[in-house]
């Protein structure tokens, strides 16, 4: 953690209409780390990415890789953050590749038909890594939704930005896609990208992360590394859970057992 | 990587035939008429030097009217394709954020204080002027960052208050051939059209259509949704802004010249979808191009009805649009619950 970290956020907080959904989080987060965020429902995760891309107004400081938030455009914004929101919404029933393609629309690349060799190979890299390229030609609206969200993910990993931010990617899928995309997820990270997930799953969490933020109420309860962010105290302070803990294969499982 | 060549292609052809049909279709209007002219004898009167009663009934009567409804058509495909792009549904068409309705309401207004006979000028002025106002009074209602629902329903509330106003000044009309006038006005019409309109209307369609050519590629990545479009550096309120101008000055200078003409901008984008695909981005110059072959169709359709009034394009386009609209309704119903939406 010597090196400088590539993501700061200090005081940050948001006010929406008259309720302040975030208070006063400070961080620090780096290159090559798969950070988990995680906390009970409305306790600020999704305003807190949202806030992080600047997709969402807040008061505090937000530096990416030594620039303000605030002093880089819409467009070199787009350029240092992949932004995966929840859903993995297409209106139209637009081919694969085109969506994948979409992820190049900040480098300039605005017509999928009229891609320069440079987007052409970051569009493949991104279908080679989520696994998409068999269904390139086919519409979006035609595939599975485990098979969706992957196509989601590929179009935000085409950005090839510095910092990932994906909104709960596990939701809706069935156990295998889960880890596959946590799997894809840690590869980008090791690959030397910071990757933010919002997940409910502090199973996954304690398995893929290396930094893993807690929140509570808008905000930051713990931060640090699973074993202490997610511990016995925390967890129950702030999900009112208890939990079951192993190891597995030398990787730490948690599982949520019962209300406290 | 897999091959985009024959998709691309498709497009092309398209595209070229599109213009042909186009070219033909203007070609066929200026020959249509109480006096039958062959192609030849049309391109000849077009474009040859000699004076003669062919070239003035081409040139000076039936060009203004092939032209009017070669650029209001295009301007209605685009303005639709545009829309549909914007709020992601196909379902949308420019009458939805009151624009044409309000433009007509300025041009009835016009007709009915008599001003639309000694200066004809009033008309489009008062249209385009209405339209504009309507967009502002929509974004002053929906505000700068409203979402799409706010955006609609304070589209219809303006469609439905322009409308009671075109109601009100027909009622209050004051005598039954001022509110016939209107009456007539209103259904929508090409009819002794002179180059004076299409230089009135012209230029507030070409600045339109500029404008909405500008955002094509923001379409596109709007297909993703307003926060992932805006996530990948599009300017989304002002991507909604622009939109709403460049609708609002061709739909505006388009009504004011012709009157209400419907469900072309319904209707185009959806004839080319199954050809050209669903990119709303590559839409919008098929959909320009079959707005313009659609008018001219109806507009040469209605010069040779045979019937004893003459029946006004706007309503060809409506008789023929509103089935299509209810069709489409049906279809979408069960395309949107399955989760295209």
């Amino acid at each position: 953690m010597s090196d400088q970290a590539l993501l700061t956020a200090s005081h940050l907080s948001v006010t929406l209409s008259g309720r302040e959904v975030l208070h006063d989080v400070s961080l620090s987060l780096h290159r090559r780390h798969l950070v988990a965020l995680v906390g009970p429902n409305g306790a600020g995760k999704t305003t807190l990415l949202r806030a992080l891309a600047g997709l969402q107004s807040s008061t505090g400081a937000i530096h990416v890789a030594g620039h303000t938030l605030a002093s880089l455009s819409l467009r070199e914004r787009a350029k240092r953050f992949g932004y995966l929101p929840q859903g993995h919404v297409v209106h139209w029933p637009l081919d694969v590749k085109d969506v994948v393609a979409l992820g190049r629309y900040p480098h300039g690349a605005t017509d999928p038909a009229r891609l320069t060799s440079s987007d052409k190979a970051a569009v493949e890299r991104a279908m080679l890594a989520t696994d998409v390229v068999a269904f390139a030609d086919r519409r979006v609206t035609e595939l599975s939704g485990g098979e969706r969200s992957r196509v989601a993910l590929a179009r935000v990993l085409a950005v090839e930005a510095p910092i990932v931010l994906a909104d709960e990617p596990t939701a809706s899928l069935d156990p295998r896609y889960q880890i596959d995309v946590m799997k894809n997820l840690r590869d980008v990270a090791d690959s030397g990208v910071l990757v933010i997930v919002v997940t409910h799953d502090l199973g996954l969490a304690a398995r893929f992360a290396d930094t893993v933020l807690v929140m509570s109420d808008g905000r930051l309860a713990a931060q640090g590394a699973p074993q202490q962010a997610l511990s016995d105290d925390i967890v129950a302070d702030v999900f009112r859970i208890s939990t079951y803990r192993a190891e597995h294969r030398n990787e730490t499982i948690i599982l949520p057992w019962a209300g406290v | 990587m897999v091959s985009i060549a024959p998709a691309a292609r498709r497009r092309t052809i398209a595209t070229i035939a599109l213009v042909g049909l186009v070219t033909l279709l203007a070609l066929g209007s200026l020959g249509t008429g109480p006096v039958k002219l062959s192609p030849l004898t049309v391109l000849d009167a077009l474009f040859s030097g000699s004076s003669d009663v062919h070239q003035i009934i081409v040139r000076e009567i039936r060009l203004p009217r092939a032209i009017l409804a070669l650029a209001i058509g295009a301007i209605l495909g685009l303005s639709g394709a545009a829309l549909q792009g914007l709020l992601r549904n196909p379902l949308a068409s420019p009458s939805l954020f009151g624009a044409p309705q309000s433009a007509a309401f300025g041009a009835v207004l016009m007709i009915s204080l008599g001003w639309a006979d000694v200066r004809s000028w009033a008309l489009p002025v008062a249209g385009i002027t209405m339209a504009f106002l309507s967009v502002f009074v929509l974004l002053g209602i929906a505000g700068r960052n409203a979402g799409l629902l706010l955006l609609i329903l304070a589209g219809l509330a303006i469609s439905s208050l322009a409308g009671a106003a075109t109601a009100l000044v027909m009622n209050l009309s004051p005598n039954p051939f001022a509110a016939l006038e209107i009456a007539f006005w209103l259904l929508g019409s090409l009819e002794d059209r002179s180059f004076r309109h299409v230089t009135l209307a012209l230029p507030f369609i070409v600045a339109g259509a500029i404008i909405l050519m500008s955002q094509r590629s923001a379409f596109r990545a709007l297909s993703l949704g307003e926060e992932t479009a805006q996530s990948l550096g599009v300017h989304v309120s002002r991507l909604r802004l622009l939109v709403i101008l460049g609708v609002a000055l061709g739909v505006g200078g388009a009504v004011a010249v012709t009157g209400t003409i419907g469900f072309i901008g319904l209707i185009a984008p959806h004839l080319m979808r199954p050809i050209i695909g669903h990119d709303p981005a590559r839409l919008l110059i098929p959909s320009a191009l079959t707005g313009s072959a659609l008018l001219l169709a109806a507009d040469i359709a209605v010069r040779l009805i045979p019937s004893t009034t003459d029946i006004k394009v706007g309503v060809l386009t409506s008789i023929i649009g509103v089935p299509f609209f209810l069709y489409l309704i049906m279809r979408e119903r069960r395309a949107l619950g399955g989760g295209v939406a």
